[in-house]
């Protein structure tokens, strides 16, 4: 398959992603819709990297996934600490930071 | 035979994503995303990325996604209302402007290797050994930082979501806690509080108990 199919792929799963993190309220799924993000830049990365026929995109595919194990351990004990203290779970209602 | 696998993995990618948005259950979003990670990484290997797909495959869909399972189970995540606000439609319509415009200028640059098959195979392409080479040579300084990346994040976690005093009010702290020994002698489980004593008056105040030196 030509290149450019997998670029079409990631364009797609990346704008799903936003679609999500625009449309969804829990904020649960929005870290799934970054997840899917990441992965859509993971894909374009790891495509060029066989374009060019040299493994630093997959080099930096890697490290992509190990910034969003990052994030998923933080942003998931933001919402265990919101629980924990009954906030909302809903990014709607909160909005103390808003000002 | 590529092209149909590359269909199959693509398809199964792209309804997994849209599943993930779609599903209302988050429970089934998480398998939606599970799904979606595991076309993925077929799409990795189709890309001769062996590494990063068992990479996707065991770190991804393994590891991250049990997290998110216990805590969608933790937090118990029902039904989501569907929001009310008009990002419900403009999120969509941005998403298919945000599509199209990135396969626009995907699809029409000038790049020549976009509509070829890559560079030709050498043997040995994207296996560990040689990503393992690139990491600890020219790489070396983003494997390290990525190292103390895990850490910090590590640490905060546990901090962001450790339980604190005070936070829940109804929970009291067990303060009834009559040391069995005098001070500085016993068990270090006693000393930190892990043994309670139901009876405190067993035994009796003043009277030296078992075990003490007097």
């Amino acid at each position: 398959m030509a290149i450019g199919w997998y670029l079409v792929v990631s364009a797609l799963i990346f704008s799903i992603g936003g679609a999500g993190v625009l449309v969804r309220r829990s904020p649960l799924v929005i870290l799934l819709c970054l997840e899917l993000m990441l992965n859509a830049a993971n894909l374009a990365l790891v495509a060029f990297s066989r374009m060019w026929g040299g493994e630093d995109g997959q080099v930096f595919a890697l490290i992509v996934m190990v910034v969003a194990a990052c994030e998923v351990t933080v942003g998931l004990g933001l919402i265990v600490a919101m629980y924990r203290r009954q906030l909302p779970i809903d990014v709607d209602d909160l909005r103390e930071l808003q000002g | 035979m590529a092209a149909v696998l590359f269909f199959i993995a693509a398809i199964g990618a792209v309804s997994g994503a849209t599943g993930v948005v779609m599903l209302r259950n988050q429970f089934y979003s998480v398998l939606a995303l599970v799904f979606h990670l595991v076309s993925l990484a077929a799409l990795f290997l189709l890309l001769r990325a062996e590494f990063v797909a068992a990479a996707q495959v065991i770190v991804y869909a393994g590891a991250v996604m049990v997290l998110y399972v216990f805590v969608v189970a933790y937090v118990g995540g029902g039904e989501e209302v569907s929001s009310r606000s008009g990002m419900s439609i403009l999120g969509p319509l941005l998403a298919i402007a945000l599509a199209i415009e990135l396969c626009v200028a995907m699809l029409g640059t000038a790049l020549k290797g976009i509509s070829g098959k890559g560079a030709p195979y050498v043997p040995g392409f994207g296996t560990p050994e040689h990503i393992g080479r690139l990491f600890l040579t020219k790489y070396l300084f983003p494997f390290e930082v990525a190292s103390l990346l895990l850490l910090v994040a590590a640490i905060g976690a546990i901090v962001l979501a450790r339980r604190r005093r005070g936070l829940e009010p109804d929970e009291e702290l067990v303060t009834r806690y009559h040391p069995p020994r005098p001070s500085w002698t016993g068990t270090m489980a006693e000393a930190g509080g892990m043994l309670h004593f139901d009876e405190p008056d067993a035994q009796p105040e003043g009277e030296p108990a078992v075990g003490s030196k007097q």
